[in-house]
């Protein structure tokens, strides 16, 4: 058991060790590419390879310089009151919506064509008509994480209904339940394990398609930092950028499986 | 005794087959089951007695032909004909107690809560579950489960209680242990109960009379035999009981002689 935990630890600090190696080498090749040790200068301060002395980004990522010269944190927190806007957004109106289509068969045949022709859009599709229709960055943002969220949590959302057994249904029949009765005591409790692995899906994508959006938009967020940074010729802060957005989806997936698992009533009295 | 307690006329039920000839799974079924009667309906799969029992239940409804239970007819689905499933459908994320807690609430909104725990508590001692009572469903056997099917069943004070294959998917042993503990709760409570079962010694021992069908398309009642055996009824004694043995040979020939299914 303890070797297990030990492998655990050992194993990615080893894999990561080999990254770092390789990668070493290769900016050594790559012209441009910055290296590890530039890039750590960048991130923590420090003097660089060309001799020049950095501040570091995350030495102050609470920094505010002025509206459009922010510290790291206040992009992320930018980015993620988007992701969780749009989200948000797309719960309240999906989880009805799923909860709709996966209880009337009317409704599934209406709404389905259509759900299968957007889905496959790239939400980055629909960003120049909002941005058309709203003349403004953040509603842009947000609608757009709207319609990236919406897809899977619909869809689960009905996939859930459609698991409610029938057995439970006759029993709900026997006992002369309300419609609305149905819904809370039968559908919802089998319905919402499936609706947070859809959220959980849903805002996995929102936060891939946060990126691509602030680097459209521009103005702020963590999206549009790796693109400004880019643009500065800040090359080292790309990958800091990158490694960032890669820890705050981690620690959102985390925490919606943690989330999802609290519903969750098959995972009761078992673990 | 009212002897029309629940009364059967000219049941009929035919599913719709797509591109085909109506398939009829049940037609003239007539019967009158008496009030704190227990009968249990037998025959082979596919007789159409699962699909008598939900159309007394309501679950199902009969294509033609009349059901009334005390002169009232019957329609759609209702507590006073609670039904134990014969794979217990408790809702899995409730516990023992709450399952049965539910249906009490929603048949009696009008006991207080002192009174809706004593109720659903003495339901769950009826089934000896008291040390099962905050346990899952998929924390208990399945033989439990099913006893909790029954108590939820008999606490809401039905009128009749429908059983489909209650101990069908149990093992034997199992299965004779809750035999025994229906024909004890069935001292006490003293309801009309209606078994639909594909076991021959169950039909024998649990039962008042037994309905015998007749095998499918077109299934109907075939035969009604009356156990004249004294309550309560002891299943090792009954091996040599003449009774016993007379029911027994008489619904096995009804299924093995008369009615016998071939390819099965």
């Amino acid at each position: 058991m303890k070797s297990e935990i030990l492998k655990k630890l050992l194993l990615p600090i080893v894999v990561l060790f080999v990254i770092i190696q390789l990668w070493n080498g290769l900016a050594h090749i790559v012209e441009n590419l910055p290296t590890p040790a530039d890039t750590y200068v960048a991130a923590f301060g420090g003097v660089n390879s060309d001799g020049d002395e950095l501040e570091g980004v995350l030495t102050d990522p609470f920094y505010v310089n002025n509206e459009d010269d922010k510290g790291l944190f206040w992009q992320v927190a930018e980015s993620l009151k988007r992701v969780f806007g749009g989200f948000a957004l797309a719960i309240l109106i999906g989880v009805p919506f799923g909860l709709l289509i996966g209880m009337s068969k009317n409704a599934q045949y209406a709404f389905d064509p259509i759900i299968q022709i957007l889905k496959p859009v790239s939400p980055l599709a629909w960003l120049p008509l909002f941005l058309l229709i709203f003349q403004d960055i953040n509603f842009t943002a947000i609608a757009t994480i709207f319609v990236t969220s919406i897809w899977p949590i619909i869809i689960n959302t009905a996939l859930g209904v459609k698991n409610v057994s029938e057995d439970y249904m006759n029993v709900a029949k026997v006992l002369r339940f309300t419609p609305m009765e149905q819904v809370f005591k039968i559908i919802l409790p089998v319905a919402v394990p499936y609706m947070f692995t859809g959220m959980r899906l849903s805002l996995g994508i929102a936060w891939i398609v946060i990126v691509a959006a602030e680097m459209l938009t521009g103005g702020i967020g963590i999206g549009f930092w790796i693109w400004d940074e880019y643009n500065n010729l800040n090359y080292p802060n790309i990958i800091i950028g990158i490694i960032i957005v890669g820890v705050v989806g981690w620690i959102l997936d985390m925490m919606m499986n943690q989330i999802s698992n609290y519903f969750d009533y098959t995972n009761k009295g078992r673990a | 005794m009212n002897d029309k307690f629940l009364h059967l006329e000219n049941i009929e039920k035919v599913f719709p087959i797509p591109g085909k000839d109506p398939y009829v799974a049940v037609t003239d079924v007539n019967l009158n089951i008496k009030e704190n009667e227990i009968v249990s309906i037998i025959g082979h799969s596919g007789c159409g007695k699962s699909t008598l029992l939900n159309m007394i239940s309501g679950l199902d409804a009969q294509t033609n032909g009349n059901i009334f239970l005390e002169d009232k007819e019957v329609k759609g689905p209702g507590p006073e004909r609670a039904v134990v499933f014969q794979n217990h459908s408790l809702l899995p994320w409730l516990s023992v107690y709450q399952n049965i807690e539910m249906a009490v609430k929603k048949v009696m909104p009008e006991l207080s809560s002192q009174e809706l725990r004593e109720r659903v508590e003495k339901f769950i001692s009826m089934v000896n579950l008291d040390q099962a009572k905050d346990k899952l469903p998929d924390e208990i056997s399945g033989g439990m489960k099913q006893r909790v099917g029954i108590a939820r069943a008999l606490s809401i004070k039905p009128k009749i209680l429908l059983m489909d294959e209650p101990f069908g998917a149990l093992d034997s042993l199992t299965r004779a242990n809750l035999q025994e503990h229906l024909m004890r709760i069935q001292e006490k409570v003293k309801n009309t109960v209606i078994i639909i079962t594909h076991d021959i010694d169950e039909a024998v021992l649990l039962s008042d009379r037994v309905i015998m069908m007749t095998n499918g398309p077109s299934a109907t009642i075939g035969e009604i035999l009356e156990v004249n055996l004294p309550r309560p009824r002891d299943r090792v004694a009954l091996q040599h009981n003449p009774e016993y043995i007379r029911c027994r040979e008489a619904v096995l020939s009804f299924l093995y002689e008369k009615f016998a299914k071939e390819d099965e």
